[in-house]
């Protein structure tokens, strides 16, 4: 489809002729092939050659197949470069007002639709079915996953809520009880903290992750064994923007099976595989969403940026003259314990907590490559807190 | 990977924090909580308390305190000296006997528990039979004599408890030795009383609950006499002559019998009901003394009209003519006689009695009896504390003021030195005065000496005068009219009745270099006072403060404000009000600072905060932290103020009132003990049934109390650019904000009169919105900004105002560092998502290490909800150290903790009982002393301070200023021994700082 476009051109293949469209005006202006810089700089850039400093642009390119796609990180503007042969055609859209349809990569299964079709015709309104809205995969907000399948043991789950800033409560309660497990002077009774009773329509029923009478055993990766009511309520409202919490479920029917090759796979996602829960996975937020990206259903890993982003660091600051903002972090690294699910669950993270600098940021170390090595120490721990 | 790290770097570290932190509880001061039995050895002379927890404590000279604690978990009945040693047995509620010594240990004194002992009787005999009631520790140190409910005598041999089986004497034996009409018929009821002949060893007096009491020989191991009362016995004295019997019934009654000569059976001299008429209550213990000339002295504890004073707790002390019935403030446990003389044989000198509440000592050989005043075992709770606030290392010059004021309101004591002085005591002078004021209900500020071993009461202020209050002025008038019988005379200083609630102080700060003072109370109410050496008559201005600010729908339901006295009151030497700042409403203050140095005080409410500039007395800034949807705190706490002081005695009193005679208590308490334990199972079954609930929520903006301002702070700090510093006000909430005022103070000769002003700066919200407890500014060294005044008195090191400064903002979740002035987090410490562990308190203290002196740390001293102390670095806020210090359900002593700034604290065991810990392991006060038997003469016991405090007065007085300082390090240094000969040791407190 792009000898439609083809436009001869004299000029050397070290540059790259862009041709930005923003509703009805063009721009056009050239970039080195060999030195693209990063995306942001192409963004500002953009809006600079456009004059529009204040509007927040959603930015899609026609690749060789005519498809729409977008730009929105360096990843995906280095493609767009490097495949550009020579002109690079952009379109610029506001935000607010974006075409999601337009994206995607079936477009070639749809019949004589072109890039520019999609994105210059609007979708009018005698169509028979307007397209179904799916925004890009980044523009998702999970609020729930089940994480670290390939360590726990199976009769356990480990679940994350994300609180985020939204009006949803996390709508659960927690009580004390009794459970009995296996120690090595045979079965014994101790107390446990439950999950006593779910608020209809709060994030944690909505997940259908936990459940009533779920034995809470970690709070973002710290054992609740030995502590009160009291204490387990306290780190869960102080870790509820990001809340991590370890159950044994009740109902042990639903637990994943680990496949037999179980915790090889990196972050592909296909070590775990769901019996019949799946569905609840992501069905909180758009039904039908699965199709926009490979669903992973099982979180296994953070990126790192991910654990940066989900920080209660954003104080809000209002300085004399009146205008808020969040609070920037500043440069060094925070002291206290990265409120991430750690992969030893059983050792003592008291000493870790209060340790220093040094073994704090080798837990963020060990964050960004996740640390297989761990697995085994923790897979042994397991022994200790297998109940029946 | 913490395997990679170096070793070295990490053991360096570990040396050096056990150089500065150490977890020590090391002595409590007040008065024990319940006690239950009094002891007293005149050989050592010491004095032992017993309590209901089972905590033994021994007191001597100020200074000489030793404190230990039963295993078991039962009320302390009976503590009993063994003549002439260092031991003493205490008898418990579970009939169990323990040996206790005080073993020197490195030159100094322990004391330690050395043996326990449980009577056991025949196989198959009752329980009764081996049911200890009455205790003698014979004159020979090695014999003790049981008396049991049986009505049997055990004879066991100390200090091994070993059984003297066939020196036993068996209700059978006595019975068979008087005559039938006594013995036979009737029970003789349990061994009320056993006391030894004063003049011969060999003879000791039993008597039985029903009255008979029997003269018995040890050698010869029969009944020499029998002395016929037919009263219910309570008590027996041997007079000191040997000659006579008193004998105290249950009637009201005493008699004396003669019991010199050959007659078998002893006459009845004299019977007496001194309140007579009507019936009486029982005169539980009797003693009678003699003087070199004249009268003897009688003290007779009870023994009341029945009707009219049933409720009353005296003991009437009558001498001579003169009669007098001590009317004490709460029930009488015991009381003892000290006697003149190398062997405490002369003169009665002093009547020690420990009531309920408090110890009082009676001045026996000055006119009119005056009360001494004790220089332990202070009640701390006269009026419940309400709040606390610690001043460390106070200058002379105002220590010496405080005291003189102090001096000024104690004329009414005997000025005779204190008569309890065994023990000596080995510690070295405090390094520095420090003080410790408590707020009470009643609207009083108590200031005391809490340098060192000994909580010495200083000063008292009352704030109650400036206001006008229901209370009777009469009140206190209506005593001590004449001819009036029984002739009372009220003593102690017990008074929990408070007039009015709304007097309660909650929030003190005292400047120690300019000797201001701000309290600020239930009521809204915030006094700023000024020490004045002479009395003065003042009219203290009121100024409202409208904390709502035309906030709308707002409906107040709690009490009103207090109303102020119109006309000029006259203040007593001391601190005297000068300014009233009153919040509308009328809400309890919950913080308070004052900067002497820009002469502002700063105050917050649950509805917000404002800034007094007490030199032109207006309000500087008043602002509104209340969320409109906050109804709880919009109203206000429903109106307590119904009670009346009269009304509340009489109804407590008749609570009170009994005729269960104590004769009967074991029973009863027996029976208590099943019942409260089946409540408890029947609680704890319930709990089961219907578990608590607990919901996870985030906390969010609207929740209760939000805009209740938790803490304020002054700073000199950089603001707004970093080239320029300015005062700034900060303010912390219980919704995680934070306000920051910049603060423009005209220059010093105008500060009269161009007004002060404020401007909002800053606000920050936390996101994790827990409250704010502590807001701290750190210089460019990381250090903490010195207190007002404190540079300008060369007390300390001027901050650094080159480097950066930065922000640290204490919530009850974490610990954040900001950077200044433009405010991005720069670290933090997370502890609720670690431990789930919240703070409840923290204070900034100077750890100094133990190994030189030069080195040192600041660190955050934080008490968590769990009862946990920590020690937080400064200004990296890593976690160094953690102690279990109280236990997590005692909310009220967690709520008590106060720190010092030398890595100490207090907080309240029981109401009347602060416990000192150190978290320092340099400075730690503890009791150093040593008790050791005198062989021949008491030398080793020398006069010790006058409980006046004028001994402190004359160590301070002979030297000034910086000197005191370098002397005692000086002193310190010394060797012990020569330290403790030039007598400086002779001070009101005794203290410790070790090294």
């Amino acid at each position: 489809m792009n000898k439609h476009h083809r436009v001869p051109s004299n000029r050397t293949l070290s540059s790259v002729e862009v041709k930005s469209k923003f509703g009805a005006e063009f721009r056009r202006f050239s970039l080195d092939r060999s030195k693209p810089g990063r995306f942001d700089e192409f963004y500002g850039l953009l809006q600079h050659v456009h004059r529009i400093p204040n509007v927040d642009l959603l930015v899609g390119y026609a690749d060789v197949h005519g498809d729409l796609l977008p730009i929105n990180n360096n990843d995906n503007y280095h493609k767009a470069i490097s495949v550009a042969s020579p002109l690079l055609r952009l379109f610029l859209q506001r935000k607010e007002e974006a075409d999601y349809s337009a994206f995607g990569t079936d477009s070639l299964t749809r019949p004589k639709k072109t890039v520019l079709a999609a994105v210059l015709l609007r979708p009018d309104a005698n169509r028979k079915k307007p397209p179904v809205i799916i925004s890009l995969p980044r523009d998702f907000r999970p609020v729930s996953s089940i994480i670290d399948v390939d360590i726990l043991p199976e009769t356990h789950r480990r679940v994350r809520l994300y609180k985020h800033g939204q009006e949803k409560p996390l709508g659960f309660y927690i009580r004390d009880g009794s459970s009995v497990r296996v120690t090595p002077q045979g079965l014994e009774k101790v107390p446990g903290i439950f999950i006593s009773r779910m608020v209809p329509g709060g994030l944690a029923e909505s997940t259908g992750l936990l459940a009533v009478n779920d034995e809470v055993l970690e709070v973002n990766g710290i054992e609740v064994q030995g502590k009160s009511l009291d204490q387990v309520t306290d780190m869960m409202i102080a870790n509820s923007h990001n809340l991590i919490v370890t159950v044994k479920p009740a109902n042990q029917r639903n637990n994943i099976i680990r496949s037999s090759g179980g915790g090889g796979g990196a972050a592909s996602g296909s070590s775990g595989r769901s019996s019949d829960s799946g569905a609840s996975f992501y069905g909180y937020f758009t039904p039908g969403a699965a199709i926009v990206t490979t669903p992973a259903h099982i979180i296994q890993n953070f990126h790192p940026e991910e654990l940066e982003s989900d920080e209660d660091d954003e104080d809000l600051v209002i300085e004399a003259d009146g205008e808020a903002l969040p609070i920037p972090r500043a440069a060094s690294a925070s002291c206290s314990m990265p409120s991430l699910p750690r992969y030893e669950p059983h050792l003592n993270l008291r000493s870790t907590a209060n340790g220093d600098l040094a073994s704090s940021t080798g837990s963020l170390s060990t964050v960004s490559t996740p640390d297989r090595g761990l697995e085994g120490r923790s897979l042994e721990e397991d022994g200790t807190l297998i109940t029946l | 990977m913490k395997r990679f790290r170096r070793h070295g770097q990490e053991s360096q570290r570990e040396r050096i924090k056990q150089e500065l932190y150490g977890f020590n509880k090391t002595v409590e001061h007040g008065f024990p909580h319940q006690p239950s039995a009094l002891g007293f050895s005149p050989g050592l002379q010491l004095l032992a308390i017993g309590t209901r927890s089972g905590a033994i404590k021994l007191y001597g000279g100020p200074g000489v305190e030793f404190m230990g604690l039963h295993d078991e978990n039962a009320a302390v009945t009976q503590v009993h000296f063994l003549p002439h040693q260092v031991e003493l047995v205490t008898l418990l509620d579970d009939n169990s006997l323990h040996m206790w010594t005080l073993r020197a240990h490195h030159g100094v004194s322990e004391l330690l528990e050395i043996g326990r002992f449980t009577l056991t009787g025949p196989p198959g005999a009752p329980p009764s039979v081996t049911r200890v009631t009455a205790v003698l520790a014979h004159s020979s140190g090695d014999l003790l004599l049981l008396g049991t409910e049986g009505g049997h005598v055990f004879i066991v041999k100390v200090p091994g408890f070993r059984e003297l089986e066939e020196r036993n004497i068996s209700l059978e034996k006595v019975t068979n030795s008087v005559p039938e009409e006594y013995g036979g018929r009737r029970s003789l009821e349990h061994v009320e009383s056993l006391q030894e002949n004063p003049v011969n060893p060999r003879q000791v007096l039993i008597g039985y609950g029903r009255g008979l009491m029997v003269i018995w020989d040890l050698d010869s191991q029969s009944a020499v006499k029998h002395i016929p009362a037919t009263q219910q016995l309570e008590s027996v004295w041997w007079t000191e002559d040997g000659g006579h019997v008193l004998s105290s019934h249950s009637d009201g009654s005493y008699c004396r019998w003669k019991v010199a000569g050959d007659d078998p059976q002893s006459e009845q001299e004299k019977s007496e009901v001194p309140y007579g008429h009507f019936p009486c209550k029982a005169i539980s213990k009797i003693i009678q003394l003699p003087t070199e000339q004249g009268p003897p002295f009688l003290f007779l504890s009870g023994g009341m009209p029945r009707a009219s004073y049933g409720d009353r707790h005296c003991i009437s002390v009558i001498h001579s003519k003169t009669h007098v019935a001590l009317d004490f403030t709460s029930r009488i446990i015991d009381f003892f006689v000290i006697r003149d003389g190398p062997d405490h044989t002369g003169e009665p000198s002093a009547l020690v009695v420990l009531v309920e509440e408090e110890l009082v000592v009676i001045d026996l050989q000055t006119e009119g009896w005056p009360v001494i005043q004790t220089p332990y075992l202070v009640p701390l709770h006269c009026s419940a504390i309400t709040c606390s606030h610690h001043v460390s290392a106070i200058p002379l010059k105002l220590w010496e003021r405080v005291l003189s004021a102090g001096t000024l309101q104690n004329t009414h004591y005997s000025k005779k030195p204190w008569p309890m002085t065994g023990g000596q005591n080995l510690a070295p002078d405090p390094p520095q005065r420090d003080l410790l004021l408590t707020g009470h209900e009643d609207g009083t500020v108590r200031f005391w000496d809490a340098s060192g071993v000994c909580l010495y009461p200083m000063y008292k202020l009352s704030t109650a005068g400036v206001f006008l209050t229901d209370s009777d002025p009469n009140d206190n008038l209506n005593q001590g009219t004449e001819g009036e019988w029984p002739p009372f005379r009220k003593v102690g200083c017990f008074d929990p009745y408070s007039d009015d609630p709304r007097l309660g102080i909650q929030k003190i700060h005292l400047c120690k270099y300019s000797g201001y003072l701000t309290v600020a109370g239930t009521a809204g109410q915030i006094l700023v006072l000024e020490l004045n050496d002479e009395a003065a008559e003042q009219t203290v201005e009121a100024t409202v403060a409208d904390l709502l600010q035309g906030q709308e729908g707002f409906r107040w339901k709690g009490h009103t404000r207090l109303e102020v006295r119109e006309e000029p009151v006259t203040f007593p030497p001391g601190f005297q009000p000068f300014a009233l700042v009153q919040c509308q409403p009328p809400a309890v203050v919950t913080a308070l600072t004052l900067h002497s140095e820009w002469k502002l005080v700063t105050f917050g409410t649950s509805h917000g905060f404002g800034l007094y500039d007490y030199q032109q007395k207006n309000n500087v800034l008043v602002r509104c932290t209340l969320n409109p949807s906050d109804q709880l705190a919009m109203e206000g706490p429903l109106s307590r103020v119904k009670s009346i002081k009269k009304s509340l005695r009489q109804s407590f009193r008749r609570i009170r009132r009994s005729r269960v005679s104590l004769r009967k208590h074991h029973v009863n308490n027996a029976a208590k003990l099943q019942q409260a334990n089946a409540r408890l199972e029947a609680e704890l079954a319930e709990m089961e049934l219907a578990p608590v609930q607990r919901k996870i929520e985030p906390r969010s903006p609207d929740d209760s109390f939000t805009g209740l301002v938790r803490t304020l702070y002054f700073a000199d700090t950089f603001l707004s650019d970093s080239s320029h510093n300015t005062p700034s006000l900060w303010a912390g909430t219980n919704g995680g904000s934070v306000f920051a005022y910049q603060l423009r103070l005209p220059p010093v000769e105008r500060r009269g009169e161009d007004p002060v002003t404020a401007h909002p700066a800053k606000e920050i919200q936390l996101m994790h919105r827990a409250p704010v407890v502590g807001i701290l500014v750190l210089d460019g060294h990381g250090s903490p900004l010195p207190e007002p005044l404190e540079v300008a008195h060369d007390l300390a090191r001027s901050p650094d105002m080159q480097g950066s400064h930065s922000l640290l903002v204490i919530s009850e979740e974490q610990f954040k560092v900001f950077t200044l002035p433009k405010v991005s987090s720069k670290m933090k410490l997370k502890l609720t998502a670690i431990d789930g562990s919240r703070v409840r308190r923290v204070g900034v203290a100077w750890f100094g290490s133990t190994r030189t002196d030069d080195y040192g740390e600041s660190g955050l001293t934080v008490l968590t909800n769990q009862g946990d102390l920590h020690v937080v670095s400064l200004p990296g806020v890593k976690l160094q150290v953690q102690y279990p210090c109280i236990r997590r359900e005692d909310v009220s002593g967690i709520a008590s903790c106060v720190f010092t700034k030398h890595g100490q604290g207090f907080y309240l065991i029981s109401p009347s009982e602060f416990e000192r810990f150190s978290l320092s392991a340099r400075c730690v006060v503890e009791p150093r002393s040593l008790v050791e038997v005198s062989s021949e003469t008491p030398s080793t016991t020398q006069p010790r301070a006058l409980p006046d405090g004028a001994s402190v007065e004359r160590r301070n007085s002979t030297r000034d200023g910086a000197a005191v300082l370098q002397e005692i390090q000086k002193s310190l240094e010394v060797d012990q021994t020569t330290f403790l000969e030039n007598g400086t040791s002779a001070l009101a407190g005794g203290n410790v700082l070790s090294n």
